[in-house]
């Protein structure tokens, strides 16, 4: 079956089997492709006949299934069957009446409860002049197309292909989604049963509006587009933590790290000026020429390696690829640092190195980048050149 | 308000109570509500409640960059030593102080060192800007390293984290670059012959060693156009790209569900 957890399949299972009469063994057969269960015959077979109550319900005269209310029901409103049979399922258990009343109910169907539909013998003045005279298709499309606020060109090639995969005319199909009487069935009848309050509420849109009536102005009807299984984009777990509000716990944190940056940095630029050297002078090559300090360790591994491997190989290779990779080749989950030991110890090993690398650049070379000490023979470091004097 | 000395002082006190009452009377206006979204505790009545906190951060731009609440163990200072977030403020600093050095640096062989000179000289507080400038530039780059090794130790790439580190590396390499191209732009001597160096570091790329110091240079070696390029990659084209990695980042922070940990 489809990735749906167990407990979830199994719940959905019970209420079908319930709703059709059936055993849950059956259905969940059903589901999962095996042998399909004798009785209750699979939905595809179960469609046309319920196609045929739907459009302008003809007087019920012998009482249906539930199977068959449901899929009438499912017809009338759009709403995908297995939703409304949950829903149906909720407001029978609520109201105390069976849920077949609740599913004829929702269908625009007289109540099997209730004694053979009354109601649906006094059809609604307005609908039947309508249901009289058949209309041209055009008209029925105009119509359809009032009732649901769709454009008549969309709403054409959507009747056609409902009126195809039903085997149905497209009439028929058009006046169901106007509302109006089947022309191809007897004698419409308007779908208002004797608790006719529920009954307008859910017909799709209810009959006694006469041809042209759409919804009233301004009112836009809503369509169900599709279902989307409850599945979230992002796996979110919420397990309850620790949590504090930003402001102003971090927010005052971060503003005081701002502040004291701001004051080092203060001090340091009344302290110490940015050098300013001589002008620029392409025949007077300083010694030693040195790149700026976070290149001094690129330049101290050439004066050991071949360009080709100092230039090249370490930082392209190490220095940007590696790291871009570290994620994916560190698959040890676990940020705990006795876990890490081996990943810890290359990465200080790492920073050490570099640290080192500059440092040496910075201060250890001297003319003709050959190594000084410092303290005796001075410091070759141009960017703290003010400071340094 | 009245106090034990009150008649003396009494037409101060008057003077004041109609001072506070004029200060109310601009905070409950229209104009300032307008400003202030509601939470913000610069409107009138605003109250330290659970509710108006989250509010301070919900109805703020800020929100764009912080949730209305974070791990507890978040913001204790030794967990990021806010090293991310002072990058972020380096880079700010860095953009407001090199918008006024603009207003008085000409990209050009001529004028450029002339320029700089001036600027610690005859501008007011120009000296000062420039060394922000320069000091702030090299703290940026320690703290983006120092943020990157922070964020290693705390294993704080692992999933859902591991595209955040890539554009962090990402970031790091446009730092060096910034900081790289800025180098050159006050012409003098430690200017030509660091960036010359540099070069030639570029030169040594496999295959394309010549063609990438030549698109690095604007040509075989350093002249004026070098400066230019560098100039207009230092102040517009690097900037523009890293904000967008930056927003990237930050956005990606929030959405792999805010900071990792605790440990
Ligand atoms: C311009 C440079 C950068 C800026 C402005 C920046 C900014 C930030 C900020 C504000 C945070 C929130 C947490 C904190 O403050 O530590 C953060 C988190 C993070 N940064 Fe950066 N960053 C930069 C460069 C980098 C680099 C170079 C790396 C790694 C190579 C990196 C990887 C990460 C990762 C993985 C996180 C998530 C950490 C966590 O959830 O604990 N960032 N960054």
């Amino acid at each position: 079956m489809a990735d749906i957890p167990d407990e979830l399949l199994r719940r959905s299972a019970a209420a079908r089997a319930a709703a059709e009469g059936v055993s849950v063994e059956d259905i969940l057969a059903r589901w999962s492709g095996e042998a399909p269960a004798p009785q209750a015959p699979p939905a595809e077979t179960a469609a046309p006949a319920a196609t045929e109550v739907t459009p302008a319900p003809a007087p019920a005269a012998a009482a249906l299934t539930v199977a068959e209310y449901a899929k009438a029901a499912a017809e009338a409103s759009g709403m995908p069957e297995k939703l409304l049979m949950r829903s149906a399922q909720a407001k029978a258990k609520a109201q105390g009446v069976p849920i077949e009343s609740v599913l004829a109910d929702m269908a625009g169907l007289p109540d099997p409860g209730s004694a053979p539909a009354p109601a649906a013998t006094s059809p609604t003045p307005q609908a039947a002049p309508a249901a009289a005279a058949a209309l041209s298709t055009e008209q029925y499309a105009k119509a359809a197309a009032e009732a649901s606020g769709m454009p008549e060109k969309l709403l054409m090639r959507s009747a056609q292909a409902k009126a195809k995969a039903q085997g149905v005319p497209v009439e028929s199909v058009l006046a169901d989604m106007a509302g109006l009487p089947d022309p191809g069935s007897a004698p419409a009848l308007a779908p208002t049963g004797t608790n006719g309050t529920t009954a307008v509420a859910t017909a799709p849109a209810p009959a006694p509006a006469a041809v042209p009536a759409g919804p009233p102005e301004g009112v836009r009807t809503q369509r169900l587009l599709t279902v989307v299984q409850a599945d979230a984009i992002q796996q979110v777990k919420a397990e309850p933590t620790d949590k504090v509000n930003v402001w102003p716990h971090l927010l005052a944190v971060e503003f005081v790290a701002l502040l004291v940056v701001t004051a080092v940095l203060i001090v340091i630029s009344v302290i110490i000026n940015a050098p300013l050297l001589e002008a620029a002078n392409f025949n007077l090559t300083p010694n030693p020429s040195k790149a700026p300090w976070y290149f001094l360790g690129l330049q101290e591994l050439l004066s050991y390696f071949d360009p080709m491997i100092a230039g090249v190989l370490i930082p392209g290779l190490i220095g940007l690829v590696g790291l871009m990779a570290i994620p994916y080749i560190d698959r040890n989950p676990s940020v705990r640092p006795a876990d890490r030991k081996l990943a810890i110890m290359m990465f200080t090993f790492f920073l050490m190195g570099a640290a080192t690398l500059v440092i040496l650049g910075s201060f250890f070379r001297g003319p003709g980048f050959n190594f000084t000490y410092p303290w005796s023979d001075g410091v070759f470091f141009d960017d703290l050149k003010d400071w340094l004097e | 308000m009245t106090d034990g000395n009150g008649s003396g002082n009494g037409g101060g006190l008057k003077l004041r109570e109609r001072m506070s009452d004029v200060g109310t009377r601009i905070r409950e206006s229209q104009t300032w509500g307008s400003i202030f979204r509601p939470g913000s505790p610069f409107r009138a009545g605003y109250s330290d409640s659970p509710r108006n906190r989250s509010y301070v951060v919900m109805n703020n731009v800020l929100y764009h960059l912080h949730p209305v609440k974070v791990k507890r163990h978040g913001v204790r200072l030794s967990y990021t030593l806010c090293l991310g977030g002072l990058s972020f403020f380096l880079f700010i600093l860095l953009t407001v102080t090199g918008i006024f050095l603009m207003f008085y640096y000409t990209p050009s062989a001529e004028a450029a060192y002339a320029d700089t000179a001036a600027l610690s000289t005859s501008v007011t507080f120009g000296g000062l800007v420039r060394n922000l400038h320069r000091w702030g530039a090299h703290f940026m780059v320690i703290t983006v390293f120092l943020h990157m090794s922070r964020v290693f130790y705390h294993g704080a790439y692992k999933p859902p984290r591991e595209f955040n580190w890539v554009i962090g590396v990402i970031l790091l390499l446009l730092t060096l670059l910034l900081s790289f191209t800025g180098y050159l732009l006050p012409w003098d001597q430690l200017a030509l012959w660091a960036v010359t160096v540099g070069g030639e570091m570029a030169g040594f790329t496999p295959v394309f060693g010549d063609q990438v110091t030549f698109a690095l240079l604007g040509g075989v070696e350093i002249s004026g156009a070098t400066l230019l390029r560098f100039y207009v990659l230092h102040v517009l084209f690097l900037p523009f790209i890293i904000v967008i990695f930056m927003a990237v980042h930050f956005w990606r922070v929030r959405k792999d569900g805010g900071i990792s940990g605790p440990l």
